[in-house]
């Protein structure tokens, strides 16, 4: 693409900041083309593949949670599920409605932190949300408001925010009581109003203006916005079952990435919340999507920016239908919420949409219950190619616009940001 | 800021992350009740996670994560030069955490399980005190915010701080915890230094150890608990090198390395 844009451009961003995890940007424009630009991940490989050999099968969630300290629950609760599904392990409703319980926390603390810590800055023009809680009170207020309550939903649901306890192979060790679930209910309904009050805030910032088209994959809803299990689905159209997971990845090298990157009918694709309402937008609740109208948000949207909307739609999923959850489960018989199983030799596959995206865990296990190998495809892996092709495209459009390197450096950055990459994760 | 009427300077501060979850970090943006007090306490120079502005030079230095690349050795010293205190945070910085259990095997191995023939940058997994002089070690897997939070105090007032000496168990009787081993479970709690509340025994999990041995721990009757209620030697020792907690004590059984 010929740039007509004379003043050589030169950018290098060593580890982003307000991402987790350790990326660089390296963006050079000369003699009117764009001589490199690229999405480089720089993050030390933890090799936890290698870590989960030999362990006995009731450690793999626990040691799968220290892969990322943001979204702990999902990758205990992928391991467990993929050690079921293995095992033949039925676990019980109360254990399903618990879990996914403990999910959406898990996605509303996530998201708030998103939008509010790492995201917001960039509109306020600050380096971070610690000159807001004084500039901009209102907002901090709504902010620890959302994500306290969605912190103290998790530690009553899973113990804890980060590497949670209760989660195992089978079920769960214990339960919320039902006081407790009363408690939590009354707190979710007094959070509510500032839930919406996120809305007002958000609705009027101005997003950035680009579109390529991209390959969206998420869990198959049937009428439903699904986040534990079931078939894969892409928007162009390829359908697999949860077991044939390697098809739907399909992980490559590239010399200027410790993560392994991933496509699928396209260069790449991508994953997340914005994925999920392209390709389950019927399944959110109605409250939810009474918010993607307010914000004119319809599927299929290609603006990665709005990975950041997509993410407030799921706010209000989450929290809405916690609220039906809690009601049921206040009503229903909690009692069994574990099942006993017995070891043998075999393997499992386990998908489940974790904050940033669908992830999956495989296991093999030898009949003694011993790990063998294990495989695991992070959210962030699958949308770091994207995030690469998006910035190539990008990048030439704002030049020729004329944006001189500061803004085009922001913009790039704020691409990246929209991904709420997990790059440490990523590089697990 | 004032304490007893006397005006308190608010140290710098910089977080660091290395080879790790970030998990510990993230807990410093928890506990949002008290967030606001504790960012007005101090002054933030350096927080990658939550924030673009960089400056150098700090009074305080948390560092979360191990450390397995040089380039990582030379960020640490780099820190550890302009830090006054250098705070390892979490297990991964204090112990080498969970990223030690990859040191069953031989690293060719394992780079090779990943990455097939793919070049990567990697290293054995050291502890921060392996590499640079750590001031203050902050355990746990996460660490935990009040706890944190407790440690700035002390920091700020210029105090020494004092970690509990005594074993978990302490504080899970202390909540009146059903005991975990009774519910046919094995616990690391008689041994591990508490601080954490009996955090994961509270929530019917055995303790695994991520807070490193409380003082004069007697081993010896954990293994006798062990043996009276019929858990195989490799239960312990899968546990007790989970977070690496124990390495180096020989009372304890040893988890078997690869010899692949």
């Amino acid at each position: 693409m010929k740039i007509n844009f004379d003043t050589p451009i030169n950018i290098e961003v060593e580890h982003i900041a307000r991402v987790e995890g350790h990326g660089n940007i390296q963006i050079r424009i000369e003699d009117n083309k764009l001589a490199e630009c690229t999405w480089e991940v720089v993050e030390t490989p933890r090799f936890f593949e290698v870590m989960m050999k030999g362990l006995s099968i009731e450690m793999a969630p626990l040691l799968a949670a220290r892969i990322c300290g943001i979204c702990s629950i999902s990758h205990a609760l992928v391991c467990a599920r993929a050690a079921e599904r293995a095992l033949q392990i039925e676990i019980p409703e109360t254990a399903k409605k618990v879990r996914l319980l403990a999910k959406h926390a898990e996605t509303l603390q996530s998201h708030t932190l998103h939008l509010f810590f790492l995201v917001a800055p960039d509109f306020l023009n600050t380096g971070s949300v610690i000159p807001i809680a004084k500039t901009h009170p209102q907002v901090f207020e709504i902010a620890t408001s959302l994500k306290g309550f969605a912190n103290r939903a998790s530690d009553l649901i899973a113990g804890r925010t980060s590497h949670p306890m209760v989660i195992k192979v089978g079920g769960m060790t214990q339960v919320p009581r039902k006081r407790q679930l009363r408690n939590l209910l009354d707190e979710l309904e007094k959070t509510l109003p500032y839930l919406w009050e996120t809305l007002d805030f958000f609705r009027d910032l101005t997003w950035p203006d680009f579109v390529r088209e991209t390959e969206f994959v998420s869990l198959r809803g049937e009428g439903d916005y699904p986040f534990i299990g079931g078939d894969l689905l892409s928007s162009d159209g390829v359908r697999k079952s949860e077991d044939e997971y390697l098809s739907m990845t399909n992980e490559y090298l590239v010399d200027f990435s410790t993560s392994k990157l991933c496509k699928l009918s396209r260069d790449s694709l991508a994953v997340g919340a914005l994925a999920r309402l392209n390709n389950n937008y019927q399944g959110l609740h109605p409250k939810a999507k009474v918010v993607a109208e307010t914000l004119n948000l319809k599927p299929p949207a290609h603006n990665p920016y709005f990975h950041n909307l997509a993410q407030l739609v799921e706010c209000f999923h989450v929290m809405y239908e916690s609220k039906d959850m809690l009601a049921e489960l206040i009503d229903s018989d909690n009692s069994e919420y574990a099942a006993s199983y017995e070891v043998k030799a075999c393997q499992g596959v386990g998908a489940i949409e974790a904050p940033r995206g669908i992830l999956y865990h495989y296991l093999q296990i030898d009949e003694a219950g011993v790990i063998e190998r294990a495989d695991c495809v992070i959210p962030t892996g699958q949308n770091h190619a994207n995030i690469h092709f998006d910035l190539q495209e990008l990048v030439p459009e704002l030049a020729a616009k004329g944006m001189g390197e500061q803004e085009i450096s922001k913009r790039a950055q704020m691409l990246v940001r929209a991904y709420d990459p997990c790059i440490s994760c990523s590089v697990h | 800021m004032n304490y007893l009427g006397i005006a308190l300077e608010k140290p710098k501060v910089g977080v660091f992350g290395f080879t790790g979850c970030e998990g510990c970090q993230l807990q410093i943006a928890n506990k949002e009740e008290t967030l606001a007090d504790l960012l007005g306490s101090i002054e933030v120079m350096n927080f990658r996670l939550i924030s673009s502005d960089k400056h150098d030079g700090y009074d305080i230095a948390f560092v979360e994560g191990s450390i397995t690349t040089d380039d990582e050795v030379a960020r640490l010293k780099k820190i550890r030069d302009q830090a006054k205190i250098l705070v390892a945070m979490g297990a991964c910085a204090c112990l080498g955490g969970v990223n030690n259990l990859r040191e069953r095997f031989k690293l060719t191995d394992t780079v090779k399980e990943v990455y097939g023939t793919h070049p990567v940058d990697t290293g054995p997994v050291r502890k921060v005190a392996d590499v640079v002089s750590v001031d203050i070690e902050l355990p746990g897997c996460p660490i935990s915010k009040p706890e944190f939070e407790w440690l700035v105090k002390h920091l700020i007032l210029g105090l020494e701080p004092q970690f509990p000496q005594y074993s978990v168990c302490v504080e899970c009787k202390q909540r009146m915890n059903t005991c975990v081993f009774d519910m046919g479970m094995i616990c690391l709690g008689p041994v591990t230094r508490a601080g954490c509340n009996a955090v994961c025994p509270h929530n019917h999990l055995g303790c695994w150890g991520c807070r490193g041995p409380s003082d004069e721990a007697n081993y010896e009757s954990l293994l006798q608990i062990i043996e009276e209620r019929g858990f195989s030697e490799e239960k312990l020792a899968e546990r007790a090198h989970f977070f690496n907690a124990f390495s180096g004590i020989a009372a304890l059984p040893i988890l078997e390395r690869s010899e692949n």
